[in-house]
C-alpha cells in the first residue's frame, strides 16, 4: 500500500493549510478544520501529526519530543512514522530541526525565525473547564468577555494561597485571544512570548487549529498581587547541572529516593556533551 | 422625575400561543414594580422580555442610561445587551442553582462580576467578597466554601450578594422567595428590603405571593393570560381590587 508524501492526501494538506494561514492571520483564534483519520488514537497527537503533514517538505529536518524527552514512545512512533511516509531527514537536536512537533514542552534551546513548533493539542478551549456550552464559549471569545476564566485563578488562589495552576496555563494572545498554550508547563510560558519562530497547535480531536505567529505578544493572567510566576527548583539537574531547565523529579529505587533531570533530554545530553570536551 | 425603565406595548407569542400581551408601565428609580399573578399569567415571559433575555415580538423597551439618554433595549446588539446585564442590570432567578456557578467557592461567585468588569486584586476581590457575605447574612468565614454546601436560603442570599455586588443601577427577580420555607423567606424579603433602600436600587420583582408585595413593592401590577388586568400602588390593589381576577386573587390569601 503506497501513501501520498506525508500520508495525507494534497487536498487534505491544502485544506490544512487554508486554516492554518487564517490561524496565522488571527493569532490565538482556534480555527475549525476537518479532521483526519489519524492512524494512532485520539490523545496520541492526531492534531499535531496532521499539521506536521500539512508543513513537511522533502527537505524538512523533522524533531519530535514528548515532555521533552526525544526517545519516549510518541516521539519515537511519530518520528519513525513521518520518516516511513514522507522520507523526511530526523533529528533529536533542537538546533538541527526545521520543524518540531512536541507534546507538553518547548525545548530549551532558543528556538530560530527558520524554525516552526508544532504542539499537540487535547483540548483547544481555555474556558471550557469553566464553561460546558461551545455556543458560549465563542459567544465568550467574540465578545472577548474573559472574567470568567480569573474565576479559576481566584479559585486556585482561594483553596491553594497560590496560583496553582502549573500546566496549560492560559495566556492572551495579541491582547485579544484568550488561549490554551496546550499542556506545557507554565515554566515555557515566558518562551511563548515575541517567540521568534512560528507556534502552531493542531487539536484533533477537537478539530481546531490555532496560531501563535512570531514575535507576538504573549501574556499569562494574573492578579496584581498575585503575578505570574514560574516554578524553580532547589536542586539542579544531576546529569548536567543545569540550574535553570524544566527538571523531572524521578524515583530511582523502592525506598523513595528521588533524583531530579532535565526534562529535555537533547539539551541535557549536549551539556554533557560540551562538559566533556 | 423621569422614569429609569420605560415599557411600551410589549408582546411576546410563542407561535399563536400568547407568552404576554400588550404590556406597558415605567419604572422610576428607586422603585420596586411587583408582577403577581397565577402560574402561567406570563409573568417571567415578561420579565425576561424587559430584560433582554427574550426578544419581544413587538413593542419597544427603553432604558435611561446615567448620562440621560434613552437607550433602545431591543436594537442592542449582543455585546452591548451583555454589558448592559453585566454592568447596569442584575437578574435575581428563582432557583439559586441556576444564577450561581456551583463548581466555584462562594467568594469567586461573589467576585465573578467584579472580575468581568476587570478588577484584578485579589485582596480587594476577598474584602469585597466578605463584606457582601455578612450584607446577606452569610458567615464570612465560609467564603471559601461550595455553593453546594449551602442551605436553600443561603444560596438564595448568596445569588443575591452576587447580583448586587457590581452595584447595579436596576435588578430583575424572579419569584426570588418561592421554594424556601416561611421564616427563610421573611428574612430574605427583610434583607431584599433594606439593601434596595440602602442602594437606591430599582426593580422589577415577579411573585405569585402577594404579602411579598405588600411587604416590598409600593407599585403592583397583576397579570392575568398575559395581559395586564390592574396596575396601581400596592396597598390600593390589595385592600380594594377593582377587577374580578384580584378580587380573586387577593380573596383567596388566606388570613389568620
Amino acid at each position: 500500500m503506497a501513501y501520498n508524501f506525508a500520508f495525507l492526501d494534497e487536498d487534505t494538506k491544502r485544506m490544512l493549510r487554508r486554516a492554518l494561514l487564517k490561524a496565522v492571520a488571527i493569532p490565538g483564534y482556534q480555527v475549525p478544520f476537518g479532521s483526519r483519520e489519524m492512524p494512532l488514537p485520539y490523545g496520541w497527537g492526531t492534531g499535531g501529526i496532521q499539521v506536521t503533514a500539512a508543513l513537511l517538505g522533502p527537505d524538512d529536518v523533522l524533531k519530535v519530543i514528548d515532555q521533552g524527552a526525544d526517545d519516549t514512545t510518541n516521539a519515537v512512533n511519530i518520528r519513525r512514522f513521518f520518516s516511513r511516509v514522507a522520507g523526511v531527514a530526523t533529528t533529536e537536536h533542537t538546533a538541527d530541526a526545521t520543524l518540531i512537533q512536541t507534546r507538553h514542552r518547548i525545548p530549551e534551546t532558543s528556538l530560530r525565525e527558520d524554525q516552526i513548533l508544532v504542539f499537540q493539542v487535547p483540548e483547544p478551549e481555555p474556558l471550557r473547564t469553566l464553561e460546558p456550552r461551545e455556543a458560549e464559549t465563542r459567544t465568550l471569545h467574540a465578545l472577548a468577555d474573559y472574567g470568567l476564566m480569573h474565576v479559576k485563578l481566584y479559585e486556585d488562589i482561594a483553596q491553594y494561597g497560590h496560583i496553582a495552576t502549573s500546566y496549560d496555563y492560559p495566556v492572551l494572545v495579541d491582547g485579544r485571544f484568550l488561549t490554551s498554550p496546550s499542556p506545557i508547563p507554565k515554566f515555557d510560558n515566558p518562551k511563548l512570548d515575541r517567540s521568534p519562530a512560528l507556534m502552531l497547535f493542531g487539536a484533533g480531536r477537537e478539530k481546531r487549529l490555532y496560531a501563535i505567529p512570531p514575535y507576538t505578544r504573549v501574556e499569562s493572567l494574573a492578579f496584581d498581587d498575585h503575578p505570574f510566576e514560574i516554578q524553580r527548583w532547589e536542586q539542579q539537574c544531576e546529569l548536567c547541572g543545569s540550574g535553570d531547565s524544566y527538571l523531572d523529579e524521578v524515583v530511582v529505587d523502592d525506598r523513595g529516593t528521588r533524583m531530579f533531570v532535565c526534562s529535555d533530554t537533547d539539551f541535557c545530553s549536549g551539556r554533557r556533551m560540551e562538559a566533556q570536551a | 422625575m423621569s422614569a429609569l425603565l420605560q415599557v411600551r406595548g410589549v408582546s411576546r407569542l410563542y407561535g399563536s400561543r400568547i407568552g404576554c400581551e400588550d404590556v406597558s408601565f415605567d419604572l422610576h428609580p428607586g422603585e420596586l414594580l411587583c408582577i403577581v399573578g397565577e402560574s402561567g399569567s406570563g409573568k417571567s415571559t415578561l420579565l425576561n422580555t424587559v430584560a433582554a433575555q427574550l426578544a419581544p415580538s413587538s413593542g419597544s423597551v427603553q432604558y435611561r442610561q446615567r448620562h440621560g439618554g434613552w437607550l433602545d433595549v431591543g436594537g442592542l446588539s449582543e455585546a452591548d445587551r451583555r454589558r448592559l446585564a453585566r454592568e447596569e442590570w442584575g437578574f435575581v432567578t428563582q432557583n439559586p442553582r441556576d444564577g450561581l456557578r456551583l463548581n466555584v467557592s462562594a467568594g469567586a461567585n461573589v467576585a465573578e462580576r467584579l472580575m468581568a468588569l476587570g478588577q484584578r486584586n485579589y485582596r480587594q476581590l476577598r474584602d469585597i467578597a466578605r463584606g457582601w457575605l455578612e450584607r446577606v447574612e452569610i458567615d464570612p468565614t465560609r467564603i471559601d466554601d461550595a455553593p453546594t454546601s449551602f442551605s436553600g436560603g443561603m444560596q438564595q442570599r448568596l445569588q443575591i450578594a452576587r447580583t448586587l455586588v457590581t452595584q447595579p443601577r436596576l435588578v430583575f427577580m424572579d419569584e426570588p422567595t418561592a421554594g424556601l420555607d416561611v421564616s427563610v423567606q421573611a428574612r430574605i424579603l427583610d434583607l431584599l428590603r433594606r439593601l434596595v433602600n440602602e442602594l437606591g436600587l430599582a426593580a422589577v420583582m415577579v411573585t405569585h405571593d402577594l404579602a411579598v408585595a405588600r411587604l416590598l413593592a409600593a407599585r403592583t401590577m397583576v397579570m392575568q393570560g398575559g395581559r395586564v388586568v390592574e396596575t396601581g400602588l400596592t396597598d390600593q390593589i390589595l385592600d380594594d381590587p377593582q377587577h374580578p381576577y384580584t378580587q380573586l386573587l387577593v380573596s383567596s390569601v388566606l388570613t389568620t
